[in-house]
């Protein structure tokens, strides 16, 4: 009786054991310094900031130092075209292209320390972890793929993107200001996308997959720069002829002020 | 100070724009043209897309245009019929110069469209003019009197049927011509951004014999109604008309063009023919350059908007 309580009680106890260990007692908590960036007349890039923390129940058995974070901030999605110039007929034209289909139109990859020290090569690209093994998903003839990270169109959109601040990758841009707190910022450039974008958090623990979690911000135009731009697609008329009216009236204006018979 | 243009979607310095639509009107004012030649090139300079500076100059000649115009207007120096018949072939042009416009930009090669026409058009007319000034001035230097045109003389154009009377030129003339060329310069202004008198007013001069008394002024009408006619078209099916940009380059165009025009009244007419010519020449052989150079960069991207 008591021997066969025993053996009940110990396994129970490894059946709790054995459903805890995958979910770790490790969670993320994180904040963004503003959740709402608003492009005005006098925008030129912005720098947002990300904190956070790891929250540990209890005897947590990691040690402190063993934690790795990979933080990726993905933009609206958009499509995009990349063309290719080749010479013909003595000139450079437009002849190869490819298109990418919903592929984020803002990027921006970081981590505390170089990804294949975070963790195995299989794991990076199961969590899609870096700009080689993010998803741009291509339209090759009626095909909808994405190609190996060596694609000359594939590294040729990255390093286009890379060019103009839209994607970026840096492997020393988090900091661990305390064992468990981290920051790190976000820079957005002057020709920032519109839109919602997404922050997720991934934590890694000696190359294991531990937690994550996911905040969010938008980039909108306000004010008159939302006015001109929603005014010049949805009432294009309207906007044409106001664009109109404007140019008269200043070849107007300067044939009264500047009129000299 | 930076300023973000809506359309164009990038932050620009408002009084380099300023600078570069003042310095354009005064070479515009000085030669009588309306330097979009001038002005699309340096926008694409300075990393505007030529679809948002092509679109937004159109609106930019349409202003200094009509500055023009009306001073024309009222030295009675514009003949309401000639303009009447140019822009009935005008209107037509634009017309077709936008649909190809937005055909070329899906299809990619609006940019080498652009390239190539500037070259071939501006090397052209630049060479041309540059050729005939030298010839005036070597003329002029021997001592010899300018040559006279020839106003009485009849060309083929003169033999086609359909004429009309143009009282205020003093011309009798059929209307096939005159729409033909209408239709030329409304299409090639809206295919690359320009007003395209410097093609228009030697039309008029060498193959119309337009008398040069209403020669200015009816280029000038027909300008201001195909770019404002691009403006709108421009806007309504591409929508890459960028309102702020437009307003700080019409208020920096017309500005400069009236400080243009002081200047070039101090300069004779075969040197300033001369001197356009090189001008011209100049950015067609900078376009021309570009061409034929391996660029740095073999690829290029643009947003093509989410498909749904």
């Amino acid at each position: 009786m008591r021997l066969r309580l025993a053996i009940a009680l110990v396994a129970a106890g490894i059946g709790v054991a054995l459903a805890a260990a995958p979910a770790r007692a490790e969670r993320l908590i994180v904040s963004v310094s503003n959740h709402r960036v608003t492009i005005t007349p006098n925008y030129a890039g912005e720098e947002l900031v990300l904190f956070g923390s790891v929250e540990r129940d209890g005897d947590a058995f990691a040690p402190p130092s063993a934690y790795d974070l990979v933080v990726t901030v993905s933009g609206p999605p958009d499509d995009f075209v990349t063309r290719r110039k080749e010479r013909a007929f003595g000139i450079w034209v437009n002849a190869d292209s490819r298109q990418f289909l919903q592929v984020p139109s803002y990027l921006a990859i970081f981590a505390n320390r170089p990804f294949d020290a975070i963790t195995s090569p299989e794991l990076q690209r199961s969590l899609k972890i870096g700009l080689d093994h993010i998803v741009l998903t291509q339209r090759v003839g009626t095909d909808y793929a994405d190609v190996v990270a060596s694609d000359p169109f594939r590294r040729a959109f990255i390093r286009l993107r890379t060019e103009h601040g839209l994607y970026r990758q840096n492997t020393a841009a988090v900091t661990f200001l305390t064992p468990t707190l981290f920051r790190t910022t976000i820079p957005l450039p002057a020709e920032v996308p519109v839109g919602d974008y997404d922050i997720d958090i991934k934590l890694l623990s000696r190359g294991a997959f531990v937690a994550s979690t996911s905040t969010r911000f938008e980039v909108v135009k306000i004010g008159f720069e939302q006015f001109v731009a929603n005014a010049a697609r949805q009432r294009a008329l309207f906007y044409g002829l106001t664009i109109v009216a404007m140019a008269l009236t200043t070849g107007w204006l300067a044939s009264v002020v500047f009129r000299r018979d | 100070m930076q300023i973000f243009l809506p359309i164009a979607d990038l932050p620009v310095n408002m009084f380099l724009i300023l600078a570069m639509g003042m310095a354009v009107g005064f070479v515009s004012g000085m030669f009588g043209v309306g330097g979009g030649f001038l002005m699309t090139p340096l926008l694409i300079f300075v990393g505007i897309s030529p679809a948002v500076a092509v679109a937004s100059v159109s609106s930019h000649i349409a202003a200094s245009s009509l500055t023009g115009a009306l001073s024309y207007w009222r030295r009675r120096a514009i003949d309401p019929a000639l303009a009447f018949v140019l822009l009935s072939g005008g209107v037509v042009g634009t017309a077709l110069g936008v649909a190809l416009f937005t055909l070329l930009r899906s299809l990619g090669q609006l940019d080498l469209t652009i390239a190539v026409s500037y070259v071939a058009l501006l090397s052209t007319v630049g060479g041309l003019m540059l050729w005939e000034g030298i010839g005036a001035l070597r003329h002029a230097r021997r001592g010899l009197p300018p040559k006279l045109r020839r106003s009485g003389s009849h060309g083929w154009i003169h033999g086609l049927p359909l004429k009309m009377r143009f009282k205020r030129s003093k011309m009798y003339l059929s209307v096939i011509p005159v729409i033909a060329i209408g239709l030329l310069i409304g299409f090639v202004g809206a295919v690359m951004g320009i007003g395209g008198a410097f093609l228009l007013i030697p039309m008029m001069i060498y193959i119309l014999r337009v008398p040069t008394s209403t020669t200015i002024g009816t280029a000038q009408v027909l300008t201001l109604a195909t770019m404002t006619m691009a403006t709108l078209l421009h806007a309504v099916t591409n929508h890459q008309v960028d309102a702020v940009l437009a307003l700080i380059l019409m208020i920096g165009g017309v500005t400069g063009a009236q400080f243009g025009a002081r200047a070039g009244q101090r300069i004779r007419g075969e040197q300033l023919r001369l001197l356009l010519g090189l001008l011209i020449l100049s950015v067609g052989i900078r376009f021309a350059v570009e061409l034929v150079i391996q660029p740095q960069e073999l690829f290029t991207i643009r947003e093509i908007g989410t498909t749904p």
